[in-house]
């Protein structure tokens, strides 16, 4: 019985997002079941996906925050805007510049965290407020209606749109293909890695579990691979997003820098002691977030197809949210990608289930915050509960 | 015969899968002083949990009988308005408030809506008298020294009318001098008819202040030894204490040759890292062989973490003078790192603040120091890692079920032999131990003393800080003693007493 209780303590988000999904699919008559929703889902929140992957790193370090980042998404959305569309520099181009300027800020920013010891949370409250009122400045100054548009095709077509599009209601073959080879990938990666802990005498799990594991991912990945073929394609944010979060699962579980993220997070002068450069890591982790900032500004601009003053509003918050809700630690130390794009998955889905339910704004938030909250009081208690035995 | 002052009468708590408290009974007379010795983990803290209400009547069985009536405290409130306050071993002062606010944090002075300033600070030093503290109860707590917030403990504990007060551990962060002034202030109560529970691991505070004490080993009370019937020495607790007779308390080194000069520190001052004009560590030389173990006795204060840690790689103090020779050749380094791959080893005393990451698992913490060990281009062999972690394991005989564990959960003893795991796994030859077995159990310290000799063995320098002397007479081959920032002597352990090492302190204090 204790098996599974653990088990089910350890995917309560994933049983939680699986029944809120059902819930919603129910409410809105199988409306959320429906492939431009699966779409959906996959473009509206891409930019939660980027941004928590960096928030995460900041968060491993010791439950540090970037409060800038939002801000920073609409002040790039202006400059790309400036390069792009009103100097008509070449998108490639515009797209490194803007880059460079990401790692420039991340520099003074992680010199500030990690040299000068400015707490975190005040560094990057001073670029909340400073770069909303440099992008809102810049986009004024450069035109009459606040906005910037329209941007050249190939900037559009690298960071939003489909892969191989096709009319939707008609199955798209790559998106299915690419379906069954990541498919095929997960149930090779399953078996292989049991198969190496039983034969160097680990602990593994049964081989049922195994199976059940494939199976069970094996489905989902498939579904996804319907739906969105249906829809028409693969959402070309979707790639982006995916290349980053294996990177990120790779460089937190795999490296050793993902490594010292953690100790830093569990115990900093420990860390220190051992022979690692602490500020280093520190500087990295607000490098980093900076630069997936940058590229959370291009899959922004692309999707709304233009540079807006709104842009990037609370998009920090979003962030921390997800973090939060898919188990990664406020205090650090503890966390990971995986259950990160859980959370963020969830929220999403709550977001949109209840947009389509035609649940008001305001009370959407309430929802929100409610969510947010018990999650990390049950993260709390849970833990308490482990602690005591 | 004395009035019993409280009873404790088959007390069983049972945690889920663990009985930490099994049918114990315990007694206690008016006025006395009595002490409860125990291992790590035998279930002293817990019965006086349970005496004190933080274990709420009902979550254990059995009964407790104070002054003549059953209590059935639910909360700490409850057992200290009947005068049974404990301090307990972490101080629970507020560094930034004065003496005055701390000591009746909680029992504030004054009205319902208001607090009472003048009363407050009157009576807070009307307190303070009485534990023999000349400091104004305006002084910030962050501004006295850890003996002298000890006292402020004890004065809070007054304030609070204790008929009982029980000590966990009151002595562990105080130096010698300190420690000696709390044990007389104890005696002091007694004579005025205070009843004392001391909960202590040091020996010679049992022996020197307690009238009774009670031996709790695995849940249960084994004996209660009184000292007006019978003599009472430090070996006849340790047999009560473990079972059986320790009759060597260090393990017997092996003679093993010892070899050239590994590492030489010449003239080496430190300065603190805060008040820069301060002196810290003051012109000290040591130099330490192949298969030597070193030994620095000092009081706590006296810079030997500061020495050690400004040599490990200068991570303390704000200037370093003087020379460091590994090896016969002259070093500058500038950071652990360098220090790692000079093979040098700072355990630290301090194993749950700067040792070990408590949160992380065993493998984790095994291979912080030396992850290059475990990992190919910057991607970490977890297999490799694992086997590294479980090689030490069986090595060092660490108690646990496996070595993803966090270290946490481990005992102390166990965690320490992570933190030395952790540094072996560096392949030091130069390993200064600071306080090896500082808080850990008999069994367990004899346990370390094995692993220091076998690391001395197998041609290791051996570098032990330790502020207990017969541990340091004990385990060493030379002996350096160190006094307010200075070494004032040096012996051979087989010329080395406690009584000459005293000697030594205190003619260098005199010298002043």
């Amino acid at each position: 019985m204790k098996k599974y209780g653990d088990l089910l303590k350890k995917n309560a988000m994933l049983i939680v997002l699986v029944l809120v999904y059902i819930f919603f699919t129910v409410r809105t008559g199988g409306q959320m079941f429906q492939p431009l929703n699966f779409n959906a889902l996959i473009t509206q929140n891409a930019y939660v996906y980027i941004l928590a992957t960096g928030m995460l790193v900041c968060m491993l370090t010791g439950g540090n925050i970037d409060l800038s980042c939002g801000s920073f998404v609409c002040f790039m959305g202006a400059v790309g805007g400036i390069l792009m569309v009103i100097l008509g520099l070449n998108p490639i181009v515009s797209v490194l510049l803007m880059l460079l300027i990401g790692v420039a800020y991340g520099c003074i920013l992680g010199y500030l965290i990690a040299y000068v010891d400015v707490p975190p949370w005040i560094a990057t409250l001073a670029g909340y407020l400073a770069f909303r009122g440099l992008g809102t400045k810049l986009l004024s100054s450069n035109s009459a209606t606040g906005s910037i548009s329209p941007f050249p095709e190939t900037f559009l077509n690298l960071f939003s749109g489909k892969l191989f599009a096709t009319p939707i209601g008609r199955m798209n073959m790559p998106c299915l293909i690419c379906g069954i080879i990541i498919s095929v990938i997960v149930v090779f990666v399953n078996f292989s890695a049991r198969a190496g802990k039983v034969k160097k005498g680990y602990e593994a799990d049964s081989m049922v579990s195994v199976i059940v594991k494939s199976v069970l991912s094996v489905a989902a990945v498939m579904l996804f691979a319907y739906k969105l073929g249906m829809s028409g394609g693969i959402p070309t944010a979707l790639i982006w997003v995916a290349v980053i979060v294996l990177i990120y699962s790779f460089v937190t579980s795999k490296t050793v820098l993902g490594r010292y993220f953690y100790t830093i997070g569990g115990n900093k002068e420990t860390t220190r002691l051992s022979g690692i450069d602490t500020k280093k890591i520190m500087f990295a982790a607000y490098l980093n977030m900076a630069v997936l900032t940058v590229i959370t500004s291009y899959v922004v601009v692309a999707r709304f197809q233009a540079a807006n003053s709104t842009a990037g509003t609370n998009y920090e918050m979003d962030a921390i949210a997800a973090c939060v809700v898919g188990g990664v630690s406020a205090y650090g130390g503890s966390g990971n990608v995986l259950g990160m794009v859980i959370g963020a998955t969830l929220i999403g889905v709550i977001n949109l289930g209840m947009s389509l339910t035609g649940v008001e704004a305001n009370f959407q938030k309430v929802v929100k915050g409610v969510v947010l909250l018990a999650a990390v009081a049950f993260d709390i208690l849970a833990n308490k509960k482990n602690s005591e035995k | 015969m004395a009035k019993v002052l409280l009873e404790m009468k088959n007390i069983t708590k049972t945690f889920p899968g663990v009985k930490a408290l099994d049918n114990v009974n315990f007694q206690v007379e008016e006025g006395e002083i009595h002490a409860l010795v125990g291992e790590n983990g035998a279930g002293k803290s817990t019965l006086m949990n349970v005496l004190s209400g933080i274990y709420p009547y009902g979550t254990y069985e059995g009964s407790i009988i104070y002054n003549g009536e059953e209590c059935q405290f639910q909360t700490i409130r409850d057992s200290e308005k009947k005068g049974i306050v404990i301090i307990h071993q972490e101080l629970a002062l507020v560094p930034q408030m004065s003496i005055g606010e701390n000591m009746f944090l909680g029992n504030e002075r004054g009205s319902k809506n208001a607090i009472n300033w003048n009363e407050t600070y009157k009576e807070a030093d009307k307190y303070l008298k009485m534990v023999g503290l000349s400091e104004s109860s305006h002084v910030l707590v962050k501004d006295i020294g850890t003996g002298k917030q000890q006292l402020v403990e004890i004065a809070k504990a007054l304030a609070k009318n204790a008929k009982l007060l029980i000590l966990d551990e009151p002595t562990s962060s105080l130096n010698e001098t300190d420690s000696r002034a709390l044990l007389d202030l104890m005696l002091e109560f007694k004579k005025q008819g205070m009843t004392m529970i001391i909960i202590t691991h040091k020996l010679n505070e049992v022996v020197y202040v307690a009238d009774k004490i009670t031996v709790v080993r695995d849940g249960s009370t084994i004996e209660t030894m009184d000292k007006h019937s019978e003599t009472i020495d430090e070996d006849r607790i340790i047999k009560g204490m473990v079972g059986r007779e320790i009759t060597n308390r260090f393990p017997k080194r092996e003679n093993v040759p010892i070899g050239d000069i590994n590492m030489e520190v010449d003239d080496w001052t430190v300065y603190h890292p805060l008040y820069t004009e301060r002196k810290v560590v003051n012109n000290v030389s040591l130099s330490v062989r192949a298969g030597e173990v070193v030994g620095i006795y000092g009081l706590m204060g006296a810079g030997r973490t500061e020495l050690a840690m400004s040599i490990f790689g200068r991570s303390y103090g704000s200037e370093i003078q003087g020379t460091l020779k590994v090896h016969g050749k002259e070093m500058t380094l500038k950071s652990p790192r360098e220090a790692i791959n000079a093979k040098i080893a700072y355990v630290t005393e301090d194993r749950k603040g700067n040792g070990l990451v408590l949160s992380n698992p065993i493998r984790v913490n095994n291979s912080l120091a030396n992850l290059a060990g475990v990992s190919n281009r910057g991607i970490i062999d977890k297999d490799k890692e694992y086997a590294v972690a479980m090689d030490y394991k069986e090595k060092l005989k660490t108690k646990t079920p496996t070595v993803e564990q966090n270290v946490g959960n481990l005992s102390g003893g166990n965690q320490q032999k992570v933190l030395l795991a952790k540094w072996m796994f560096t392949d030091p030859d130069i390993l200064i131990l600071d306080e090896p077995t500082r808080g850990i159990d008999v069994g367990a310290k004899y346990e370390i003393y094995c692993i220091i000799n076998d690391l001395a063995a197998s041609g290791k320098s051996v570098i032990m800080i330790s502020s207990e002397l017969p541990e340091i007479i004990g385990m060493s081959d030379r002996i350096y003693i160190m006094n307010e920032g200075r070494f004032v002597g040096e012996m051979k352990a087989s010329e080395a007493t406690q009584e000459n090492i005293m000697a030594c302190i205190i003619q260098s204090g005199k010298g002043e």
